[in-house]
């Protein structure tokens, strides 16, 4: 099962402390081509520490992180405020994702507006749109370089059960579309994509990973969401007890 | 007197104009910025201790214009690398440096006995102490800041957006925003003698503040700075020299003044 030629990230043993204070130990895992990885825990399990790690936004304590040579990556921050003085339309912000404008850049914003329903937007004020418009625009963003590899942190954060459903579709077929690897982060322990091919739960260390189950046919799940929630699956936490048991508050 | 003034302008204020312009239009690009990035914090204590660099080139016999942006730009230096360290809020520790250079700087100031100072001068600028020296470091300031922002514009208003995502997009972030300090140091440091130590920053502000209501893009807001800066300045150069007002104030009202009719639109 090694595939050498298709791993975008390999994360070697990582631990990270913060004046005196563990945040990450003992993390290792591979991102492949065309995988997506979802990232979940509780607040301050380390979730965004790991993610500025991968990034090469800070530097671990201890462990490496390999990007393949080159590696193009989209990185869809958490929030992102904008000052009101400000002056920038939707457009322009989508545009200074790309070094320099040409026809083919500015084909592949259209097309990536319009696959994310914000062509409606593009001439307006980026401070005037919603929270949920917001995470498309920044998806939006991540994508105007075709990335091999798409980091997404809290990527449905505020959007309504249904947005949320559309853009999990939707970055489904982002993997199909531009055969990259995905590595998003979730806070909700419960709810994560249904097309994610392993979940690592993370509370400082890896404390269980695997693949998320189908929900379809769970009956209160569907009482709650409808039976429109196709792209969305509870994940089943298997823990181990002897990991897991001291960090986690709540096990499900 | 305007007409006299016209057909013949004395060579001081001729002197007075070029470096007030060439001073709006360094502060055209650099004040958006400030503006965007809420820095008037950061512009206020750079200018509070240039008054420490009068001092110490007072006290040292150094060159004051020499001593003036040494001392700026030791101070900018300092803040960007402590800011990430110290366990304080950048207000915070820009309070801190603001008027502790300041009472430093009087503190030595007052030491010195023999040496007499225009210290109002220095707080709201002095018309007539302009050089030809002076012009020669705005214009090389001018040159430094259009070749830093030819190649950097758009860097540094991804910078402003989001400094992760623009890292993470390749921007060198560190070394465009710690060049972009500089050059704010370096700028406060020649403004001094023409608006004055406590009214640097309003030059940097009023006019992008003034801009923001008539733009939709962040060249025109740019644009627009441009003209509202270099208007106020040869406005308030001319009416300081017809009525005999000070120079800084003289042109920071005028500002103000444009910043409160452009907001009526």
């Amino acid at each position: 099962m090694t595939q050498k030629n298709t791993i975008l990230a390999q994360v070697d043993n990582i631990y990270h402390s913060y004046e005196d204070k563990i945040i990450l130990e003992n993390i290792s895992f591979i991102l492949h081509k065309n995988e997506i990885i979802t990232l979940v825990g509780p607040n301050g399990a380390g979730k965004s520490t790991l993610l500025k790690i991968i990034l090469k936004l800070i530097s671990p304590t201890k462990g490496t992180v390999q990007q393949k040579t080159n590696l193009k990556i989209g990185f869809m921050p958490q929030k992102i405020q904008i000052d009101p003085t400000f002056p920038i339309t939707v457009l322009r912000f989508l545009q200074l994702g790309t070094p320099q404008s040409n026809r083919k850049t500015r084909e592949h914003l259209k097309k990536v507006s319009n696959d994310l329903k914000i062509q409606g937007l593009l001439k307006q004020p980026i401070q005037k749109v919603s929270g949920g418009e917001m995470q498309r625009i920044l998806l939006a963003r991540a994508l105007m370089n075709k990335p091999e590899l798409l980091v997404l942190d809290e990527p449905v954060q505020g959007v309504d059960i249904k947005g949320q459903t559309e853009l999990y579709h939707y970055i489904n077929d982002i993997r199909n579309q531009y055969h990259c690897g995905i590595l998003m982060v979730s806070h909700d322990l419960n709810i994560v994509m249904k097309n994610t091919d392993q979940v690592l739960c993370l509370n400082r260390h890896i404390c269980c990973s695997g693949t998320p189950q189908s929900v379809n046919n769970n009956p209160a799940f569907l009482e709650l969401f409808g039976s429109q929630t196709k792209e969305i699956a509870l994940y089943e936490h298997q823990h181990d007890e002897t990991t897991c048991k001291k960090t986690h508050g709540k096990v499900y | 007197m305007l007409l006299e003034l016209i057909a013949s302008p004395p060579a001081f204020l001729i002197m007075a104009l070029l470096g007030g312009l060439g001073i709006a239009m360094i502060s055209a690009p650099l004040g958006v910025f400030m503006v965007w990035q809420k820095q008037s914090y950061f512009g206020a204590t750079l200018a509070h201790s240039a008054l420490l660099g009068i001092s110490l080139g007072v006290f040292l016999e150094l060159n004051l214009t020499l001593s003036v942006l040494i001392t700026t730009l030791i101070i900018a230096l300092s803040i960007f690398f402590i800011q990430d360290k110290i366990k304080l809020s950048s207000d915070t520790l820009l309070g801190l440096l603001a008027h502790s250079t300041l009472a430093l700087g009087l503190v030595i100031l007052s030491l010195q006995t023999n040496v007499q100072i225009d210290f109002m001068a220095y707080l709201f600028g002095d018309i007539l102490s302009i050089n030809k020296t002076d012009l020669w470091l705005i214009a090389i300031l001018a040159l430094l800041v259009s070749i830093f922002f030819k190649f950097h514009w758009q860097d540094l208003l991804n910078i402003t957006l989001n400094q992760e995502l623009a890292a993470v997009e390749g921007v060198k972030t560190k070394q465009v925003q710690l060049t972009y300090i500089l050059l704010l140091a370096l700028m406060i440091a020649l403004a001094m003698k023409i608006v004055g130590v406590l009214l640097v920053t309003s030059l940097l502000i009023i006019p992008a503040a003034a801009a923001r209501k008539l733009s939709k893009t962040p060249e025109q807001m740019l644009s627009y700075t441009l003209l509202i800066g270099t208007s106020s300045v040869i406005l308030g150069i001319i009416a300081s020299a017809l009525w005999d007002i000070p120079t800084g104030p003289s042109i920071v009202v005028v500002a103000s003044l444009f910043f409160i009719f452009l907001r009526r639109f």
